[in-house]
């Protein structure tokens, strides 16, 4: 079982791509990010990515990491986060923590898991973590059922993808181009023929993140994928000075945008 | 080489990127027991895996090999030379003191060593853009330098708190073609100048190597840095036999990220009796908390790409290290240097800026030898280990840079120009005075009583 694959499928099942929404927790302050979450689910995203912040945040743009300093600063840590994660369960939304692996590995791999599972989390994505180093948070995943999301890039060997896709749980996270996170004018074709790659290699479900900012690019993405991840965008959007009601009009978009693209073939 | 001239020729004819002469650590995957790896984004992998198959063909390829070393003889001027100093070796109990001078190479660093055998990689994989983090400014402009020499194009990340206290360094790099980009993230500070390297990388691999400047980061950094700056020690070790018919008691040197130390470290590791000892940046003191001791003030955990001892706070945010040595002034360590510690092959020691600002002073003074502050954390260890093991012992410091890119940051500590307007140094706040009674302009104190008052 998985609930991130529960989720996804109910969307499929729908005939549309799920719409994931990653927010840092702690930016401006936490509970405005909890609150800006709500709002995010409200609007219509199905899954939140309950971003923890973190002070070296290597695959990051300018826009998440204006951001998340702010909470690095503030000293928001994964209590802060398992709030967050809590408050998106009881939103109705599944939530899945994203973390570099320092935090994860600094608060104990098996206290983070048991910690999570109990505040109603799906699972986490860890952008640093690849499986080939991933031993102890492999086996805290299988005892508490928890999914785990690897990531995939466009320039993943055919062997990798088959073996990121088989470590993965709930779905892989398909980096859309070769770059950090940040709003782009295209999404381009490498994210299609990538997520066309580990099809070949895996039926696990496959979401699209960097690069989408709006209506129109995530129905393109809604396409060809699984589920569009939406981030800076979402971030900006908090930046701008919009509060979480600048979220709920920003994931309505993007909640058009996916069910706009029709059934994927 | 000087090493083959005193040592039976080893198989690839040349000693110090011979196989068989490697550590048994790491293995195939870069891990030193349980310190190194990965922890790097997917989209990096495939081209560190590109890098780690290239470099395991080159290093052992003879072609490459009589490059890399008429390079280092024809352009750095190796092998550099080992220097008794022995009125600095008085204030270190009286032992004898060695000093392996890298300070003579160059650019003026042990840095050209690891940069030269990385940008002849990059033009064997085909790439034409280097890319490099740099602290201090001395990796960078070794950097720019190789690139110069090789007809690459090159772009140096600096924090920008760097770039104002390393201006010299900065101007350098840009005489040498470089591109220096400021980076305005985070601490502003070599941290996230690595940050933004990788950024970068991941952004432009197709035609861009990242030129790594230290002995940590993912694998296979920490393993083919230490080859290239191997030589030291397989150098001093020869020197050191040659002129003194047997080894050192003790090896001493500096530790930021650590590939000076690494670099002297290797050929001594099999010698169980060679004392290894490193240096690391204790700033204000540890127990203040405003230190770069990574070992011995922080923790294991992951920074930059790989498991290693790190500063961090107990969200495990990595905390911003102070050292008045902006080569040492990082709160990482390469994973080597994590696994010596834990076997205990190796002994790590927190050195202040004052004890380390005296050991400058001293060195200046005694031996007309101004070396890098960063390098005189080693000489501040050799004052303390000397007077520890008395006049028997023979210490070898490995003296990594040169000081001329600290006149300034000395001047201020040691007030000895116009302080209101000389920038503070690296570790230095706006409105930190020089040390009270330190040596000035019109109370010049000679030789060995210069520490008396420094």
């Amino acid at each position: 079982m998985s609930a991130l694959a529960d989720v996804i499928g109910k969307a499929r099942a729908e005939g549309r791509a799920a719409l994931i929404a990653y927010l840092p927790v702690g930016y401006p302050d936490v509970d405005t990010s909890i609150e800006a979450m709500v709002a995010a689910v409200e609007g219509g995203a199905d899954v939140v990515e309950v971003g923890v912040p973190y002070s070296d945040p290597g695959m990051d743009g300018p826009v998440i990491q204006e951001a998340v300093d702010v909470a690095v600063r503030a000293g928001v840590g994964l209590r802060e986060v398992l709030r967050a994660v809590e408050a998106v369960a009881a939103a109705g939304a599944v939530p899945v923590v994203m973390s570099y692996w320092n935090p994860i590995e600094r608060y104990g791999v098996d206290r983070f898991a048991d910690d999570l599972a109990a505040a109603g989390g799906a699972g986490a994505i860890t952008p640093d973590l690849i499986p080939d180093e991933a031993a102890p948070w492999l086996a805290a995943t299988e005892r508490t059922g928890l999914d785990r999301v690897f990531l995939v890039a466009p320039s993943s060997t055919d062997a990798r993808l088959a073996a990121t896709s088989a470590a993965s749980r709930g779905f892989v996270y398909a980096a859309s181009t070769m770059g950090v996170t940040g709003t782009r004018a295209t999404v381009g074709d490498a994210a299609e023929r990538l997520v066309a790659r580990t099809r070949e290699v895996s039926d696990i479900a496959v979401c699209v993140g960097l690069g989408v900012s709006n209506g129109d690019q995530a129905a393109e993405v809604a396409a060809f994928a699984d589920g569009v991840i939406v981030g800076s965008a979402y971030v900006r959007a908090l930046l701008d000075g919009g509060g979480p009601a600048a979220v709920r009009e920003l994931s309505a978009d993007l909640a058009a945008g996916v069910r706009r693209a029709g059934v994927r073939a | 080489m000087t090493l083959s001239a005193h040592l039976p020729a080893p198989d690839v004819g040349s000693g110090h990127l011979d196989a068989t002469a490697r550590p048994e650590w790491p293995d195939a995957t870069g891990h030193f027991g349980v310190y190194g790896g990965r922890f790097v984004p997917e989209a990096l992998i495939a081209a560190l895996d590109e890098l780690t198959e290239a470099y395991e063909a080159m290093r052992v390829d003879p072609a490459f090999i009589e490059e890399f070393d008429r390079l280092q003889r024809d352009y750095t001027g190796r092998p550099s030379p080992v220097t008794e100093v022995p009125k600095f070796a008085e204030l270190c109990g009286g032992a004898r003191v060695l000093l392996k001078r890298e300070d003579l190479n160059h650019t003026g660093s042990h840095k050209i060593n690891n940069v030269l055998g990385q940008a002849l990689l990059t033009k064997r994989i085909g790439k034409t853009r280097v890319i490099a983090e740099t602290g201090a400014g001395q990796h960078g402009v070794a950097t720019a330098t190789a690139a110069a020499l090789m007809g690459l194009s090159c772009t140096v990340y600096m924090g920008e708190e760097d770039t104002r206290r390393q201006a010299l360094n900065v101007a350098r790099m840009r005489l040498l073609g470089a591109e220096v980009i400021p980076v305005t993230t985070g601490s502003r500070t070599l941290k996230d100048a690595i940050n933004e390297a990788f950024r970068d990388w991941v952004t432009n691999v197709e035609t861009t190597n990242y030129v790594f400047g230290t002995v940590a980061g993912p694998h296979p950094f920490p393993t083919m840095v230490r080859d290239f700056q191997r030589v030291i020690g397989d150098e001093a070790r020869a020197q050191v036999l040659q002129r003194e018919g047997k080894l050192p008691d003790v090896v001493l040197a500096c530790v930021g990220g650590g590939s000076n130390a690494i670099g002297i470290f290797t050929a001594f590791i099999p010698d169980d009796g060679v004392r290894l000892v490193g240096l690391e940046a204790g700033g204000d003191g540890v127990e203040t908390g405003r230190h770069a001791a990574t070992i011995t003030g922080g923790d294991p955990g992951v920074l930059h790409g790989a498991r290693s001892y790190l500063l961090q706070d107990a969200n495990g945010q990595t905390i911003e290290s102070h050292s008045i040595s902006a080569g040492l002034d990082y709160p990482g360590v390469g994973p080597e240097h994590a696994f010596l510690h834990d076997r205990g092959r190796a002994e790590y020691r927190p050195i202040t800026d004052a004890e380390a600002m005296e050991a400058f002073a001293l060195l200046c003074r005694t031996e007309g030898i101004i070396p890098a502050i960063e390098s005189a954390h080693a000489l501040a260890g050799a004052m303390k280990v000397g007077q520890e093991l008395g006049p028997d012992a023979l210490l070898l410091v490995n003296l990594s840079g040169r000081g001329d890119k600290d006149v300034e940051t000395a001047s201020r500590w040691f007030g000895l120009g116009d302080r209101d307007e000389v920038d503070p140094g690296p570790g230095m706040d706006t409105d930190q005075q020089p040390t009270e009674g330190a040596v000035s302009n019109d109370e010049a104190v000679a030789g060995q009583d210069a520490g008396e008052q420094a």
